[in-house]
């Protein structure tokens, strides 16, 4: 049986039906009135970038805020899912450009790899954080909160040449999904590792302590105790350390070379053009690229508020 | 005797090296945890960062770059010279040769961006948590879920889609309200007397930003009103307590401590929000609303200073630094209410 601290993180409110007054239901539609106009206010942006997506004419000539455009049409996604990247080739003909899913591929390995090592090294890390005394725990700690605070963007040169330097398989890592998936995971380890020690703090220890009685080494107790008591913060920075992995163009722009091994951020970001951007086309990616993400969102909606809160609730 | 009485310590107490090194024994354990991400900080982190300080005493320029610290044949060549603290001192006296540079009013700009941003997130984060939790809502559920796609939508895609919406000529704010403003060229203040150095760029890309983060605000107070208990308002209203008092002497100090770690996560988010300021503004019309680290960017990427980019960066570090430890301290000393 489970501590009542723990079971009620699971539990879902249960609902109740009560009988309304005149005065619930007044109140009832101020709020109405008062969320409808915040649901305006965030879904505005989206649907402007849904309305570009579906214009078929660019925005060259506006004619005014329509949000369902004459002629709308899906070409536009059309053109981005099936369509060769000009911009993204290796030769000179078309079947040497990136299509969409060769980026999709590349962006689910560097994302996911991303969220491999940050989420598995960083509950490591938190776990001997969170439950051991040791020499330099609170320097080591410190280290990490600290890196938290750099800005990264001043990183790139020295990162440039240190992983140029590593060669696996006569090629350097700078330019391999892997090399991008270890710096991203490096950018977001300090935050996987707060997070995680957090909450592991607030599982209590008495269901440790009977499992050293019962001659459980720490490794069992990490994998069998505290990973699965942690499924919502273990979500939440598997979530995080994914988006970072998914959506960075930076670093990546700086380190790949082949196109072959480009991503879905850095296409995006290479339709920005100087002068101009072919808007729907933009639009149509930059939807495609959030949905993903939203869905993730959605599924581990229960688990953010608590996988976020909870560690730090107990301080 | 004297002797003697040491002999019997000793047997009673391990030296201070021995314990020491019985202590260290013991830490490997715990230790071994942290290798593999205390290795991939060293090697991607904190390596670069050591060769950043280093490279910051340095003249370090785009005809160095063929420098390889693991090549010593490249040392005698391109190896830049040490320069001593010259380019710190540079930063912080605008000796650099770009115009719209101005290292008090970036920083200046960046700590009002940072304020403004993080009332307006906490604010709105924490009214619509409390009306969201109010005790009947219709569609609860429906309105959380789209509430948090701001937050959810990746950074600079927002950024990009809230930088058309305020292109002067098809944008939608224009269209929408009739407007005619070139929000990012127009250097003109629209509002005067002491917030007259902020121009129109400045209130898009806060609209912009407040649009971007007060839904992870929301979603920490939402966890946070979750866990306190009804019984606490419901004695209260027995007791004859104002809305007002209830929200000062009951929500505030019970949600307190899950806000303050997500008010200095996000402060240090908004500090450093390359994303917004760099698509939407770009820091103009001329520097005005450059913060710290797309100024950082831009010494890199555009003038190519690598040396003096090395520098500031540093100086950004402390800045940050000092900003923490403050907000520490400041939390820290009104820590000690009573619930009870």
């Amino acid at each position: 049986m489970l501590p009542e601290s723990l079971t009620k993180r699971f539990r879902r409110e249960p609902k109740v039906r009560e009988r309304w007054t005149r005065e619930d239901v007044y109140r009832q539609i101020g709020i109405q009135i008062f969320l409808l106009i915040v649901l305006v206010v965030v879904a505005f942006p989206v649907v402007w970038i849904l309305s570009m997506a579906l214009d078929p004419r660019g925005l060259s000539k506006p004619e005014g805020l329509t949000l369902i455009p004459p002629g709308a049409s899906l070409d536009s996604f059309r053109k981005v899912l099936f369509e060769p990247f000009q911009l993204l080739c290796t030769g000179q003909t078309d079947d040497t450009c990136m299509h969409f899913a060769g980026l999709l591929k590349n962006s689910l390995l560097v994302a996911l790899g991303t969220a491999v090592f940050a989420v598995g090294f960083g509950a490591s890390a938190a776990y001997a954080f969170s439950r051991f005394k040791f020499i330099g725990r609170q320097a080591g700690m410190m280290g990490f909160i600290v890196l938290l605070m750099m800005p990264s963007t001043g990183l790139l040169a020295p990162l440039f040449v240190l992983l140029s330097q590593i060669r696996i398989a006569d090629e350097p890592l700078r330019s391999t999904l892997m090399g991008l998936a270890i710096a991203y995971a490096a950018g977001a380890l300090p935050f996987a590792v707060w997070n995680l020690k957090g909450y592991f703090d607030t599982i209590p220890r008495d269901l440790e302590e009977a499992a050293l009685v019962d001659g459980a080494s720490t490794i069992k107790i990490f994998y069998r105790i505290i990973l699965p008591l942690s499924a919502p913060a273990m979500a939440v920075t598997t979530l995080f350390s994914f988006m970072t992995g998914w959506t960075e163009f930076i670093l990546a722009w700086v380190f790949l070379d082949n196109p072959q091994r480009f991503t879905l951020a850095m296409a995006l970001r290479s339709m920005q053009g100087q002068f101009t951007t072919p808007w729907p086309e933009f639009a149509a990616m930059s939807i495609l690229m959030s949905v993903p993400i939203l869905f993730l969102f959605f599924a581990l909606q229960r688990w953010i508020v608590s996988g976020l809160t909870v560690g730090s609730v107990k301080g | 005797m004297v002797a003697k009485a040491e002999t019997a310590t000793r047997i009673k107490r391990p030296s201070y090296w021995r314990r020491w090194w019985r202590n260290l024994k013991k830490s490997l354990g715990p230790w071994a945890y942290i290798a593999p991400a205390g290795l991939i900080m060293a090697t991607i982190s904190f390596f670069p960062q050591a060769f950043q300080v280093w490279l910051s005493f340095t003249d370090f320029k785009a005809k160095n770059l063929r420098f390889n610290l693991f090549d010593s044949g490249t040392w005698e060549r391109f190896g830049p010279d040490i320069i001593g603290l010259d380019n710190y001192q540079r930063i912080l006296q605008n000796d650099l040769n770009i115009a719209t540079y101005d290292f008090l009013r970036t920083l200046g700009f960046n700590v009002t961006w940072t304020v403004v941003n993080v009332i307006f997130h906490v604010l709105f984060g924490l009214a619509i948590a409390m009306v969201l939790n109010s005790k009947h809502v219709l569609g609860r559920r429906f309105y959380r879920a789209i509430y948090v796609i701001p937050w959810a939508l990746p950074a600079y895609i927002s950024a990009l889609t809230w930088a058309n919406m305020f292109n002067p000529d098809f944008g939608a704010i224009n269209q929408l309200f009739g407007l005619n403003i070139d929000w990012i060229k127009d250097a003109s203040a629209p509002i005067g007397g002491i917030l007259g150095w902020l121009p129109w760029a400045f209130y898009a890309v806060l609209v912009a930003n407040t649009w971007l983060g007060w839904p992870f605000m929301m979603v920490v107070a939402t966890g946070a009103l979750q866990s306190i208990p009804t019984e606490l308002y419901e004695a209260a209203d027995i007791d004859g307590a104002t809305g007002w008092q209830k929200f000062r002497h009951l929500t505030m100090p019970l949600i307190r401590p899950a806000m303050v770690p997500a008010i200095m996560l996000g402060t240090i988010w908004t500090f450093n929000q390359f994303n917004v300021i760099y698509f939407i503004s770009r820091g103009g019309p001329v520097g005005k609303t450059e913060i710290l680290v797309t100024q950082a960017f831009k010494l890199v990427f555009e003038n190519q200073l690598y040396g003096v980019a090395a520098a500031f960066s540093i100086v950004v570090f402390f800045i940050l630094l000092i900003i923490t430890l403050m907000q520490n301290r400041l939390t820290r000393a009104t820590e000690s209410y009573d619930v009870a």
